[in-house]
């Protein structure tokens, strides 16, 4: 092939790229621009997060200052009340001691909070949003390539915006979770409102609904398993995301992780990889159970 | 509530992004399957004429594809139309704006549907009182009066069930509750029994005429059954390819069809049941002799009530009993196996 690239012009053989000079001159241009940008609404911003980080260190301080049979107790009846299982209940337990024994009882806490934080914020947002999309195809169009972007893009990269504007701490962290781990809300909750059958809307207009009265009792319960499911899914995201999310200086966890890669530390790093592991299944199990109980209706009794 | 009577006048509905480019073309003779190849676009209705009675059930009936179901949705407007008007206390239900639609869809219509289209997460109970909880009635004026529907339509002792714990016919008279509580004068039928078994069809049916005698709720039932055609409704009009080729009574359809296509129809359908005795009876030559018979009382029971009173010989007389005409029992089988002769008249 060589052969065939000197009987070339040189620009067929190698991509004509734009000069280094010129790319260096527009990097700058954009980066200094967003630099600037940045410094002239730091004020803003940080005004704009404060109340995020005073949620997430007052949460944190709960779970890490309460004694720990107490959050033990707690978790275990939120566990029960959940999934009326009490196998899960039992399972709970069993982690639970057992991340104690190893003594990350507070690096686990810390995860918690984060998670929980990340979890609510992610709902809060992503419900409204998926609603958005299911109403209107064109919001639909508009969101779905930015939420490719988001599930698509490496989350380093968009940590690196993420720490320029906030800095390092917990709220770029938490940032970074909930833009990896929102996606999933947002699209379940838009699928599931767009899955509701049709008939049924049908008989809501004909008896007279309003858009309002439509949404809250057709579209959003007969969503809720999906919806449910985009719970899951976020959760799950955000339990993998805090591990990533420690290189900005979000504690817990994710730190000590990060922590046995820089250092070679294998039992270190399994040990926390495996408390990750057994809250994401306590997580997991509890959610779904409570979603399958709220789908109690469906089961079919009459042959 | 005295009940009031539907106008349909000039309905035409084209599918399609610019259905009401093509209604003058239509208008001008424009053919369903030209208006689909050149211009692609659905006729879905054509001319749509009828008047429904206050008070009476008025059974649209057509096959699949016929624009039966399109139809009924011009009355609440579920379907927009492309030109006409649908005329309800001589207010065009099509010019409504969205907040006096929605108050007509409140406390004018009901609508019972094919599939039934019950909120699965909701009890009976809870999609009984569906209509009132949207009107904004209290909660406990809203379970009062829905308890009571559900008893009328024998469901009783299963308001706590999910549709789903319920077989299809129960599920279907949840459907009629549902529609029946909200107390609107207006009963759209949307295939409401097309989907259950016939024997609970028949029964279902029973359901509705008995609650109509007492109701006499403005009734709109759609079906794809002539037979169910005949036993509900007070007038029929018959369907095809969203043009109406047939309107009158029962006994008006099967004795003289309009046309080959309803003839085919109406050939299945036993005549015992349809026609009256007053259409068939012979001028009274002198007194009248035999049994009398209530005026309006169709063949197959006339013929039931002679033979089983060992009678030949029979009376029509009317309300007052006054004798109106003479029949016999072989006229009567004559006309209840008619099928032939008339075919022998037509040729």
């Amino acid at each position: 092939m060589a052969g065939l690239c000197e009987s070339v012009p040189g620009f067929l053989c190698k991509f004509p790229a734009f000069s280094d000079a010129s790319v260096r001159a527009a990097r700058k241009v954009i980066d200094d621009g967003f630099k600037s940008l940045v410094r002239s609404y730091i004020n803003a911003i940080d005004a704009l997060v404060q109340p995020l980080q005073w949620f997430l260190n007052d949460l944190e301080r709960l779970f890490v200052n309460s004694p720990w049979p107490f959050v033990l107790i707690v978790m275990l009846g939120v566990v029960y009340f959940g999934s009326r299982n009490i196998k899960i209940t039992i399972g709970t337990a069993v982690s639970m001691f057992a991340i104690g024994l190893m003594g990350l009882w507070n690096d686990t806490m810390v995860t918690l909070a984060m998670v929980t934080v990340c979890t609510l914020i992610a709902v809060l947002i992503g419900i409204p949003i998926g609603i958005l999309m299911a109403r209107s195809d064109r919001v639909q169009a508009f969101v779905n390539p930015i939420l490719d972007v988001m599930q698509t893009m490496p989350s380093f990269v968009y940590l690196i915006p993420v720490v320029m504007i906030f800095g390092i701490g917990k709220v770029p962290g938490l940032i970074a979770v909930v833009i990896y781990a929102i996606p999933p809300m947002i699209r379940l909750t838009n699928l599931g409102i767009r899955l509701v059958d049709k008939e049924v809307l049908e008989a809501a207009d004909a008896f007279g609904s309003s858009g309002w009265q439509k949404l809250r009792n057709v579209q959003m319960p007969l969503a809720l398993p999906t919806i449910m499911a985009g719970i899951n899914q976020t959760i799950m995201m955000s339990l993998a995301m805090v591990v990533v999310a420690s290189m900005v200086g979000v504690g817990g966890l994710g730190k000590n992780v990060l922590q046995a890669i820089n250092n070679q530390f294998f039992t270190v790093g399994f040990l926390n990889g495996f408390a990750l592991v057994a809250i994401a299944i306590i997580f997991d199990r509890t959610s779904q159970a409570y979603g399958r109980r709220l789908q109690k209706h469906s089961e079919v009794i009459h042959g | 509530m005295v009940s009031h009577a539907i106008e349909v006048r000039n309905l035409y509905k084209i599918f399609g992004p610019r259905g009401g480019d093509y209604v003058d073309a239509v208008k001008n003779g424009l053919g369903k399957a030209e208006l689909n190849q050149k211009y692609g676009h659905v006729l879905g209705l054509r001319d749509i004429n009828i008047s429904m009675p206050a008070g009476g059930i008025m059974v649209v009936m057509g096959l699949s594809g016929s624009g039966k179901s399109t139809l009924i949705r011009h009355i609440n407007r579920l379907i927009d139309p492309t030109a006409g008007e649908v005329l309800y206390d001589g207010v065009d239900v099509c010019r409504m704006n969205e907040k006096d639609l929605r108050e007509f869809r409140r406390h004018k219509t009901a609508m019972v549907f094919q599939k039934f289209a019950l909120l699965p997460h909701r009890t009976v109970l809870e999609n009984t009182v569906y209509g009132l909880e949207i009107q904004g009635v209290s909660s406990g004026e809203r379970e009062k009066r829905a308890k009571e529907w559900i008893a009328r339509v024998g469901l009783a002792g299963f308001e706590n069930h999910y549709p789903n714990q319920l077989s299809g016919g129960m599920q279907q008279r949840v459907g009629l509750a549902r529609a029946l509580t909200n107390d609107a004068d207006i009963l759209l039928m949307d295939e409401a029994y097309s989907a259950l078994d016939p024997l609970i069809r028949v029964d279902m049916q029973t359901v509705l005429l008995e609650l109509q005698k007492e109701l006499k709720k403005t009734v709109v039932f759609i079906t794809h059954d002539l037979d169910e055609a005949l036993r509900l409704g007070d007038k029929i009009a018959i369907l095809r390819d969203g043009m109406v080729v047939q309107q009158g009574t029962g006994q008006e359809i099967v004795l003289n069809p309009a046309d080959d296509y309803i003839t085919a129809f109406v050939k299945e359908v036993n005549r015992g049941r349809v026609v009256n005795v007053e259409t068939i009876m012979a001028p009274l030559a002198g007194n009248p002799e035999g049994m009398p018979i209530a005026k309006g009382t169709v063949l197959e029971s006339a013929a039931r009530a002679m033979t089983s009173a060992n009678q030949t010989l029979a009376h029509v007389v009317d309300e007052a009993g006054k004798p109106l005409g003479a029949l016999t029992l072989s006229a009567i089988i004559a006309a209840m196996v008619t099928q032939a002769t008339d075919e022998a008249q037509a040729a």
